[in-house]
């Protein structure tokens, strides 16, 4: 695969905040403006997930960039499109949040400084990390719990939080993110095992995070689907290639 | 297997044959995906054909009726043309996502340009590995 960059090269600790978002027109602007005055220097760009509604507009209006997509293609290819926009525009470091308003945007710098400083190719925010409080339903809680395990167990590291979606990557790991095979749905502990088994290293940050008000994307059966899913995945990724991060 | 279940099993066996060639023929089914059909076709005719050699198939299999042994095959072969469809779909869903991403992504370009809020870039070009 060859990937040009248009604007810029690769070393110029250019940053971009990906939002992937699908009719959230109430908070997506608030989460924009809030991240561009947290991280002044970073480049947002929300993806619009084939939305009925005013995001990409209230997005623009904020100041993010906006990549419109034609089809709804669901969470996990929205957040890829965002991966291969960064690839080719050349950027160093990204991080991925919510547009819901669950992720707090000042702690994007928080996760930054662990990638730029080096210290992990990917910064995972955790809301469970020193005692930060975060209230979920029993059943999502016990989920969260059974994957940390697995994924814990999986990657011989401590992780609390494997359903999080606020994270920041190094440019290694979001050429990694871009090929096939990154998950169209939900990309957590599958993910975190795979970019771990391929040599990359995975650094937990204590992030605040809120509750989701309104439509839920575990609704109705998802549940059930997410369960099945994440454990498939899972086992099929210690049988997949390996050492990525080496080979490169 | 009396002769008028033998000539139903030719024709419907020869049939399956040459509608297969046509539709390849014309272009409406690729190579690939006729395989599958054109094997079962010829499947049919040899046993249409050499009935012993399904009664060596089925006490092999230990199937005691030979109808039960085309019922048997007829639902292995529902089985691999579901499956080829299957991961064929999923090659599509991935072509489309991709494609999807690309246009997106080229479209703000293109609307980025228009509006002037971008310059053509330098041409910087790596290689990643697939």
């Amino acid at each position: 695969m060859t990937v040009a960059c248009t604007h810029g090269s690769p070393g110029e600790d250019r940053i971009l905040v990906i939002i992937p978002a699908h009719n959230e027109e109430e908070t997506i602007g608030d989460v924009v403006a809030r991240v561009k005055e947290s991280v002044p220097v970073a480049d947002v760009l929300v993806i619009d997930d084939y939305c009925s509604d005013a995001t990409a507009r209230v997005a623009r209006e904020a100041g993010a960039r906006v990549i419109a997509l034609p089809l709804h293609l669901g969470y996990g290819t929205a957040l890829q499109t965002g991966f291969k926009y960064a690839l080719e525009r050349c950027y160093d470091y990204v991080v991925q949040m919510d547009g819901d308003g669950q992720h707090e945007p000042r702690c994007v710098s928080d996760l930054l400084a662990e990638v730029r400083s080096g210290a992990a190719d990917v910064a995972l925010g955790s809301r469970f990390l020193r005692g930060r409080s975060y209230k979920a339903q029993f059943v999502r809680r016990l989920g969260m719990m059974l994957f940390g395990f697995l994924t814990s167990a999986a990657i011989r590291q401590r992780i609390t939080d494997p359903t999080s979606g606020f994270q920041a990557f190094s440019r290694q790991v979001v050429e990694f993110h871009t090929r096939d095979g990154y998950p169209i749905d939900f990309p957590d502990a599958d993910v975190l095992i795979s970019l771990s088994l391929n040599g990359f290293r995975i650094k937990e940050v204590p992030v605040i995070m809120y509750q989701k008000v309104g439509k839920s994307m575990h609704g109705g059966l998802r549940p059930f689907y997410y369960v099945f899913k994440m454990l498939l995945s899972i086992f099929l990724t210690f049988f997949r290639e390996r050492g990525y991060k080496a080979r490169r | 297997m009396n002769l008028r279940q033998q000539v139903m099993a030719l024709i419907i066996g020869a049939g399956l044959f040459l509608m297969i060639l046509d539709l390849v023929r014309r272009r409406r089914l690729d190579e690939r995906s006729s395989c599958l059909w054109l094997l079962t076709g010829l499947g049919i005719l040899v046993l249409a054909v050499w009935y012993d050699l399904l009664l060596s198939i089925s006490t092999l299999m230990g199937i005691t009726l030979p109808t039960s042994t085309v019922f048997f095959f007829g639902v292995v072969f529902l089985m691999a043309v579901s499956l080829q469809q299957a991961t064929k779909i999923s090659k599509l869903a991935d072509q489309v996502k991709n494609l999807t991403q690309k246009i997106a992504i080229m479209d703000s370009y293109i609307k980025d340009l228009t509006q002037g809020k971008e310059e053509v870039g330098d041409g910087y070009t790596e290689t990643l590995e697939d």
